[in-house]
């Protein structure tokens, strides 16, 4: 027992030393406060906002920013700035489980081929090839165009969409460390496959998946807002960033300000999301400027 | 190496054709087919089944696979649903439309990128690279729609320069299409220049670390004759596969931007077809678009076999 | 002083670590450079010799800074000259050579371009002369058909090749100073031999000065005229190499030289305890005080100032220099015989196996073709007795560690049976040996970094091969793995460390100390000691020889190093391309008559003895595939007598002492050829 609550501290221990290290420089402490700021204001928004997200008022319509209404009024009357802190609920959820599910796929199915290699290896990355060669959003577009825009289809099908780039880190990750000779060592002595994986390998690929899954997170958030943009992610009259803009665009050369005050949301809540990946993976060691957005 | 450039195109064809598999076994197995969806609440009866009739939907499925497939690569897309006008003629004119746009981007683009990249890897650390680098990793992470909304706010509305939104005919010739592409191409590179500079950058001070240029510089090579001759080659061939994959994404951010100015090419055409649920374009579409991924990364493939020498003399050997 | 070309004075180079702390890696430097001299700069990883070598260009890397002092070229200091003054003297006044030339080759330019490069730079001569001039600086470093090599790419090349233009493009520049920077490290024993070889033609025809830095003894003995010993970023012994390396008088060179193993003497070196301080960690002192057996009260508190010597023209830093002037004579007397407990009974035997790296294609497999008839590895046999050390020699590419991988189980064989404990045929799928049989035979690595799992601790690494063929767990375990790692003398503290936390030297201890966890019958040691310092290569000789005279462990030993493998081994067998040349007891294998590539292997090993010349026999000449038919040294041998070497398979002859050779040539001509030269 003793021995098992040792081992839980320190990872404790290692995690809060890795935000101690990725807080140590300005661009991580700005990523890290932003995205702290998003995830609080996306869990209690919903118990201060000013106004009813849906309630619509014609003789409202396209106020200026005021001491009554902060952001303005949209093109139906209702309150900006009780939408705009709304706004990115939806997005965080299902962008944030999404990559989960993404993470937990990809990294699998990656550290699989890595491990089988030769010719089922093969098969598995051209047919992931294949996949990848389909441009995300025509795929996402007619998923959800049958299937609806219920978060139950969102989150699996960006999950899936964006797990093919971890399939790939996890597999480099994976090739890069059998070949190593403490695999060799661990396969000499006869442990079975199951404990080398995890024992050895999953160890040591671990940094490398988290970091992608971290990366993929702001990808699948640029997706999942261009999607609601496009009126294929959340349905109205919920309010998110992507669809604000889309339906405030319009009109932006009476109303700006129903057009700025989600650009700022999404904009903010993805540069945080960036720099806090960034430094995560500056934390354990990786650069990830080198990777391609696919 | 010839073998290698066969196999590389091979290895193309089959991803193409698993992507036809994919999208056509996708329509199959999702609820509704195409006269379902397309007729939505009519679709029963006479009306259903001459649906049918019209587009061979009642014969097997591996068969409908196998004509659509033959004339696939023929050239030929079969016939769209709404319009029920030949899908070819709905797509030529918007392939060209797009492909200026893209190629825009393009060209704009890479030498823009080449040259940031190279800038801060050369200045790294120092003032020019602080400003760059954090303005890369904004316009890197700001996506299409929201530049190209802010761009048109700015520029279009707030100091009337430039037109906000393409009002041309889709067949226009690109001369007419040329003063509206401006606002377009500057959206969509932004993010591509922005992730391409970022890898020329860690590429070039990779490449800097290296033993072979420290031998370089102990050799008395002049800096910039050192950069040019035994830092850029080296770092560019690795970059030009992961620019491919950048171009290749790019494609996504197409279709929004063309959605954002209104322009007549194939990204709004997704957005029409899927809307209208006419899935022979967007079957149609997948094919055009996956084929433009293949073939970029072919291109990218070849010209690193061609300018890396470890590659070249690794074939002859074998 | 004319004849100083380059001096330095009390120069310090440093970091600043990331506390704020400024971190010394070079310490008050002071020496100078003599015209047509050739200085050795020699030292432990981590010295500081390489970042000495680069500042004498000019050169700090990214990262380090200047502290205080010069260095001075011509009364120039380098290191506050600008980019384009700088340009002007590197390569043309003070080349470099450096340690990989395998990585030092921007590989995207042609050999001849790269030479013409320098030549470019650092002459008048015009296109037609440069042309001919590369020509000739290919001659000059011994490559053949040089018009094709200027064509070649720096890939193509074998590494010794590799090396060779690099000595060429450095000479391109006719410089005053040349710089190498290990320029014979990682190359093969017999090619090594060779390029040192070339080193001193050049330096006697050239008259340039040269600056040696090695980390080998050896080699330094070969080429330089005066040696300057380093440790920890200080300069601790700067003399003529023959005093230096018969008389050393420092603690630190006295200890190095006794742990160096050699081919005349048998029997394992005195080890050195401990490993050099990390930079940053001593301050105050002497540095080498905690390993020092000649340390005082006063080494620890007060450092020792460079003492010059008149008489013997040497500077030493210590302040007990005296004790070891007067103690020459006890220099070898410690060393340690083996005294293995080797049984009648054979405990391993390997008859008739071949392995193929090559594997069949799918077309040949249909085709039902017949496999490769000329595999890596062929005809292997040998017999292993309990509690023996038998050591497998070779350079790269004689197949030393496939015949290894292949016991373990890890490869799989083509013909041969591989037999354990007499009559356990071990099946060549690791999936189908018996466990007992697994936890029999154990692995122990060249590079601990490479089979130690980074994220481990020490606890968890040793603890694996316990939980595994024991089935230990809880306090019975922790128990048994600190009773492990206090055999390799790790104390328990070593348990909740990560391994780049700890020394070269502790890593491979972790590393002995999992291997002994599962009590094996027998170990396969590759290359165990290549990837460490000297100082401590002698330390786990010495454990490894301890732990099986404890525990009666059976070691087959691999290594390119003949003089370890002289120290440690009671049987030798040679190996070229895969097929066996020489065997027998080692005492024997070092002695002549022996296989003729034997012989060359002989020949080309440096000793830390200026007085010892290098013979060289053969060509080195990199073969990459053992010839189809015959004897497979036939493409190199010295000795070959004509058709019968390159279409039969020479037969097993018995040598004089006991040891098989496997020649067409007859053991009594081979003595006579042989000690003629």
């Amino acid at each position: 027992m003793e021995n098992v609550e040792q081992k839980q501290k320190s990872i404790f221990q290692k995690v809060f030393e890795i935000i101690k290290t990725m807080a140590s420089k300005p661009s991580g402490l700005i990523g890290l406060i932003i995205l702290s700021f998003h995830v609080l204001l996306a869990l209690t928004s919903p118990f201060y906002v000013p106004y009813d997200y849906k309630a619509i008022d014609p003789s409202l319509m396209l106020q200026a920013p005021s001491s009554e209404y902060w952001f303005g009024t949209d093109s139906l009357g209702r309150d900006v700035f009780t939408r705009t802190i709304l706004g990115g609920r939806t997005a965080l959820t299902v962008t944030f489980f999404g990559s989960l599910i993404a993470l937990i796929w990809g990294g699998s199915l990656g550290i699989f081929c890595g491990l089988v290699g030769g010719k089922i290896d093969d098969v598995v990355m051209r047919i992931i090839d294949a996949f990848l060669s389909i441009p995300w959003i025509l795929a996402m577009l007619l998923i959800v165009s049958l299937l609806g825009t219920t978060t139950i289809v969102l989150i699996p099908a960006l999950g899936f969409f964006y797990g093919k780039g971890i399939v790939r880190v996890a597999r480099a990750a994976t090739h890069d460390v059998i070949a190593k000779d403490f695999i060799v060592s661990a396969r000499a002595r006869g442990h079975s496959n199951l404990s080398i994986i995890w024992n050895e390998i999953l160890p040591n690929v671990r940094d490398a998946i988290m970091v992608e899954g971290a990366m993929r997170w702001s990808w699948m958030l640029l997706g999942f807002s261009s999607l609601s943009f496009l009126g294929f992610g959340v349905s109205p009259p919920t309010p998110d960033w992507g669809l604000m803009i889309s339906n405030a665009r319009g009109l932006m050369s009476f109303a700006y300000w129903a057009v700025l005050a989600p650009i700022f949301g999404l904009s903010s809540l993805i540069i945080g999301i960036n720099l806090t990946a960034d430094a995560f993976a500056k934390a354990l060691g990786i650069d990830r400027s080198t990777k391609a957005p696919v | 190496m010839f073998l290698l450039v066969i196999k590389r195109i091979f290895l193309g064809l089959i991803t193409l054709f698993i992507v036809s598999l994919i999208t056509f076994v996708g329509v199959e197995i999702l609820p509704g087919d195409a006269c379902t969806t397309y007729l939505e609440r009519e679709a029963y009866g006479a009306a259903l089944e001459a649906c049918y009739e019209r587009l061979g939907l009642n014969i097997p499925s591996y068969e409908r696979y196998i004509s659509w497939a033959l004339g696939v690569f023929q050239g030929d897309f079969g016939y769209s649903l709404s319009g029920e006008m030949k899908i070819n003629d709905v797509l030529g004119p918007r392939v060209k439309n797009s492909m200026v746009l893209a190629s825009a981007s393009i060209f704009i683009g890479i030498p823009i990128a080449l040259l940031l990249g190279i800038i801060t890897a050369l200045w790294r650390d120092k003032l020019p690279d602080i400003i760059i680098s954090t303005i890369t990793i904004f316009s890197m992470t700001i996506p299409e729609f929201i530049s190209a909304t802010l761009l048109i706010l700015i520029v279009a509305i707030w100091l009337e320069w430039l037109p906000g939104i393409v009002i041309v005919p889709t067949g226009a010739s690109i001369s007419e299409l040329l003063p509206n592409i401006i606002l377009p191409v500057i959206a969509i590179s932004m993010i591509m220049t922005a992730h391409m500079a970022r890898m020329v950058r860690s590429s070039v001070i990779q490449v800097m670390a290296s033993d072979y240029v420290q031998m370089a510089i102990l050799k008395g090579v002049p800096y910039w004759k050192m950069v040019f001759k035994h830092v850029l080659p080296n770092a560019l061939l690795p970059a030009i596969n992961v620019v491919a994959l950048t171009i290749a994404w790019l494609l996504g951010g197409v279709v929004v931007t063309e959605v954002v100015f209104n322009y007549p090419g194939l990204g709004r055409l997704v957005i029409e077809s899927i809307s209208n649920r006419d899935l022979p374009v967007v079957q149609a579409l997948a094919i055009i678009l996956a084929s433009i991924y293949v073939t970029i990364n072919l291109i990218a493939d070849l010209m690193t076999l061609i300018l890396n020498p470890r590659l070249k003399s690794l074939q002859i050997k074998k | 002083m004319e004849n100083i070309v380059q001096k330095i004075n009390n120069l310090t180079i440093g970091f600043t670590s990331q506390k704020g702390e400024q971190i010394s890696i070079l310490k008050n430097i002071s020496t100078s450079i003599n015209k047509g001299e050739t200085v050795g700069i020699v030292g432990e990883s981590g010295s500081g010799k390489s970042t000495l070598a680069l500042a004498m260009m000019g050169y700090v890397k990214h990262g380090l800074y200047t502290i205080s002092g010069e260095c001075l070229y011509h009364s120039n200091n380098l290191l506050d000259m600008n980019n384009r003054d700088l340009e002007n003297i590197r390569g043309r006044k003070i080349a470099m050579i450096p340690q990989n030339a395998g990585q030092a080759l921007t590989p995207n330019l042609k050999i001849g371009y790269q030479i013409d490069e320098a030549l470019k730079l650092h002459t008048d001569f015009k296109k037609e002369d440069r042309d001919k001039k590369i020509s000739e600086l290919l001659n000059k470093v011994r490559l053949p058909s040089p018009e094709i090599m200027a064509q070649r790419y720096p890939h193509e090349l074998s590494g010794g090749q590799q090396q060779r233009v690099a000595v060429a493009m450095a000479l391109a520049g006719n410089p005053e100073i040349l710089l190498l920077d290990e320029p014979t490290t990682g190359l093969d024993v017999t090619t090594q031999a060779h390029v040192l070889e070339l080193l001193n033609v050049i330096a006697k025809d050239t008259g340039t000065s040269m600056v040696y830095v090695s980390h080998d003894l050896g080699a330094i003995a070969r080429v330089s005229d005066r040696v300057i010993v380093m440790y920890s970023g200080e300069i601790v012994l700067d003399g003529p190499v023959r005093g230096i390396l018969k008389n050393p008088i420092h603690p630190y060179t006295f200890g190095l030289l006794k742990s160096i193993p050699k081919l005349t003497s048998p029997g394992l070196p005195n080890s050195m305890s401990g490993s050099q301080p990390q930079p940053g960690i001593i301050k105050s002192g002497c540095s080498f005080f905690d390993r020092c057996n000649f340390a005082e009260d006063q080494c620890k508190s007060n450092t020792p100032d460079l003492e010059y010597l008149s008489d013997i023209k040497t500077s030493v830093r210590c302040f007990k220099y005296r004790d070891l002037i007067n103690m020459k004579e006890t220099k070898n007397d410690k060393i340690r015989s083996l005294n293995n407990n080797i049984l009648e009974n054979e405990i391993l035997n390997i008859s008739e196996v071949s392995i193929t790296y090559a594997k069949q294609k799918f077309l040949e497999q249909l085709l039902n073709k017949t496999e490769d008839s000329n595999p890596t590895v062929k005809d292997i046999n040998i017999n292993i007795n309990k509690g023996e050390t038998l050591a497998l020699v070779g350079e790269s590419g004689s197949g030393k560690s496939t015949i290894l991988k292949s016991i373990a189980g890890l490869l799989k064989t083509k013909d041969g049976i591989i037999k354990f404990d007499k009559d356990i045929v071990l099946s060549n799928d690791l999936k189908k040996r018996d466990p007992a049989n697994l936890r029999a035979i154990q692995l122990i690595f060249q590079n601990p970094d490479e089979s130690l799992n980074p994220n481990h601790t020490v606890e968890e690494i040793v603890s694996q091969p316990l939980k595994l063929y024991f089935g230990l767990s809880g306090s019975e375990l922790k128990q048994k793995i600190i009773e492990v790692l206090d055999k390799v003398r790790l104390g328990e503290f070593y348990l909740t460390r990560y391994p780049r936390q700890l020394s070269g030297g502790e890593k491979q201890r972790v590393a002995v100390a999992r291997a002994f966890a599962a009590k094996p019958d027998i170990i396969l040691c590759d290359e165990v000691t290549s990837a460490l310092d000297v100082s401590v290569q002698a330390a786990v000789l010495n454990l490894l020889q301890e732990l099986k005279e404890d525990f009666g462990t059976t070691y087959i030993f691999v290594s390119h190093d003949l003089a370890v493998v002289r120290a440690i081994s009671d049987r030798v067998a040679v190996l070229y391309q895969g097929r066996l040349c020489e065997i027998g007891p080692s005492k024997h294998v070092y002695e002549l008559p022996s296989h003729p590539y034997t012989e060359v292997l002989l020949g080309a090993v440096l000793e830390p003895d200026p007085d010892i010349k290098p013979k060289l026999v053969a060509e080195d000449i990199v073969e990459e595939k053992p010839p189809e038919q015959g004897c497979s040294f036939q493409g190199r041998c010295p000795r070959i007598l004509g058709d019968i070497c390159k279409k039969e398979v020479p037969p097993w002859q018995m040598g004089e002492n006991g040891n098989s050779i496997r020649c067409h040539i007859k053991v009594d001509d081979l003595k006579k050829q042989q000690t003629i030269n």
